[in-house]
């Protein structure tokens, strides 16, 4: 595979990425949105593993492997089981209408755009044209967050920001030191694990996990 | 022969493959239609054969239509075999492409479209009037979005002449571009919009609730519907061969002489019976949207088109 291909692909998985980023935006369902979630952590272990074959440097591929365990597989399950023991089936509920949300989004991109402009200018790698769309996966991540009202499409966008994170790590700097990545992989996973938790605590609560019923003081009813 | 003399010669000769060969196309795609839901097709000239037919049925028309209702046959039929002329089919170079530009094209549909909505409304009755608004909805959202997704492939071509960019895209070598693969996404997305296929129209019914294109053309009879039908099927034609043009020209001739020709046409026909496989595909896989679920989709081929005109920028 010549470096002119490599970059072709890795552009092309980095258009994906940013694809699947407004997938998540705009999807209704929740199981959609897991799906929309497992492709973009497949999308993200090619990439990671491409720059890794083309910059021949071997801890990428643990990091693309390690992608592909937890992300594509391992996360997508523990929410599913989830989504499934807290019976949602409703759509997602969301505070912006879908439309809006997608100019936002639009928007969102354009600014990363501006705002990587001059690392792009600096940067020799390979992979630099696709910071801007490393920094807008992790702002689109932000606005699945605040747009939304439930607690399980806040953290796919919680885990969304988290995959754009990575990908600004490989693109920018050919990813973070192996130990680094470790740590954050386990956290993440931990992470899915107290999340779990934390729905069922939040549900006993307040019997919704619509987190707008957090704003209210429990006394004044 | 002398260069342009020839040029003039392929430019009528795509202008007479565009007119004639466009009930033949739409009889390909109902042909499959039938065969993929198990139906008895009523044959590959069945087209051909409604259109002679309407010809010389006698032309009813409401006592209260104007000039415009009998006018718009004409200029929808005339706007359609213009745009015919402009897009490359069989040659990157047709002497009248060059009198247009892509923006051109779309006015001129949009123009075809305007006088359809008239007319639809000219005859006073209630469905035309839902028609004519449904329509007029449809085109207002799919209008930018189209323009959004040509201004990609003319960012990447550096042009915006068709027949320029057809060549620029002939003579290149293959390239993944991100640009250009949302930018055909966003275009089959419109050109399902704009020829009014499954999921946003459908082009049999005739059910009240449903139909967009149909309840404006509803009070058309007689030769005025053999032009309108026929301007439809052509549009259909010109908006495959409009997506083979822009993203997969390859095989179309330059030149004039004999040879390129010849592949030109075969391999525009097998590009067209490729394109008629995948729309009766998408047509049996899906359900008719909600009318108001359209806005939805054409926002987000829109929202595709401009991913495609950003990752230009961003990747590129």
């Amino acid at each position: 595979m010549s470096h002119e291909l490599a970059i072709e692909i890795n552009s092309l998985l980095a258009a994906l990425i940013l694809l699947t980023s407004f997938g998540l935006l705009v999807q209704r369902r929740v199981y959609g949105l897991l799906h929309i979630f497992a492709w973009q952590g497949v999308f993200l272990s090619v990439s990671t593993a491409i720059v890794g074959y083309s910059a021949g440097l071997n801890h990428l591929y643990i990091s693309a492997a390690m992608t592909l365990v937890i992300k594509v597989f391992a996360l997508p399950y523990i929410l599913y089981v989830l989504i499934h023991k807290l019976r949602i089936k409703k759509e997602v509920e969301d505070m912006v209408n879908i439309p809006t949300t997608m100019l936002i989004g639009i928007a969102v991109v354009i600014f990363s755009y501006h705002l990587t402009a001059p690392i792009r200018e600096l940067s020799t790698l390979m992979t630099r044209s696709t910071l801007a769309v490393a920094l807008s996966t992790v702002l689109l991540g932000l606005l699945m967050m605040i747009t939304r009202k439930k607690a399980v499409t806040q953290i796919i966008g919680f885990l969304a920001l988290e995959n754009g994170l990575f990908f600004a790590a490989t693109s920018a700097t050919y990813g973070m030191p192996l130990v680094v990545e470790l740590g954050v992989a386990l956290d993440i996973l931990i992470a899915a694990f107290i999340f779990g938790m934390f729905f069922f605590q939040i549900r006993t609560s307040f019997d919704s996990l619509d987190l707008k019923e957090m704003e209210k003081l429990k006394d004044l009813d | 022969m002398t260069n342009s003399s020839s040029s003039i010669i392929v430019e009528c000769l795509q202008v007479a493959t565009v007119v004639f060969l466009a009930p033949l196309f739409t009889g390909w795609v109902r042909l499959l239609k039938c065969r993929a839901q198990a139906r008895t097709s009523a044959g590959l000239l069945q087209p051909y054969r409604d259109i002679y037919k309407l010809f010389f049925k006698e032309v009813a028309l409401a006592e209260n239509a104007s000039w415009i209702f009998r006018f718009t046959p004409y200029m929808v039929f005339g706007a359609t075999v213009m745009a015919g002329a402009i897009i490359p089919v069989i040659s990157t170079r047709a002497p009248l492409s060059a009198t247009a530009d892509i923006i051109a094209l779309v006015a001129i549909f949009a123009l075809a479209r305007f006088f359809s909505a008239l007319a639809g409304m000219d005859a006073g009755t209630a469905f035309g009037g839902m028609g004519s608004s449904r329509e007029m909805m449809v085109a207002s959202l799919a209008e930018p979005a189209m323009l959004m997704s040509v201004f990609t492939i003319s960012l990447v071509n550096r042009s915006t002449s068709l027949s320029q960019m057809t060549h620029v895209i002939v003579n290149s070598p293959i390239m993944l571009r991100p640009s250009l693969a949302f930018a055909l996404l966003a275009f089959a997305l419109i050109a399902i919009a704009e020829t009014g296929r499954i999921p946003v129209d459908n082009p049999a019914t005739h059910l009240e609730l449903t139909m967009i294109h149909e309840a404006m053309c509803l009070e058309f009879s007689g030769r005025h519907l053999a032009l309108i039908e026929w301007a439809k099927g052509i549009k259909l034609l010109l908006f495959a061969s409009l997506g083979i043009a822009l993203f997969a020209p390859w095989g179309m001739a330059t030149g004039g002489t004999l040879q390129s020709l010849v592949i030109s046409y075969v391999t525009l026909t097998a590009k067209l019976a490729v394109i008629g496989v995948a729309i009766v595909l998408i047509e049996t896989r899906l359900a008719k949207m909600r009318i108001f679920r359209v806005p939805e989709f054409l926002g987000a081929a829109f929202l595709l088109a401009t991913l495609g005109m950003l990752s230009y920028f961003m990747l590129e």
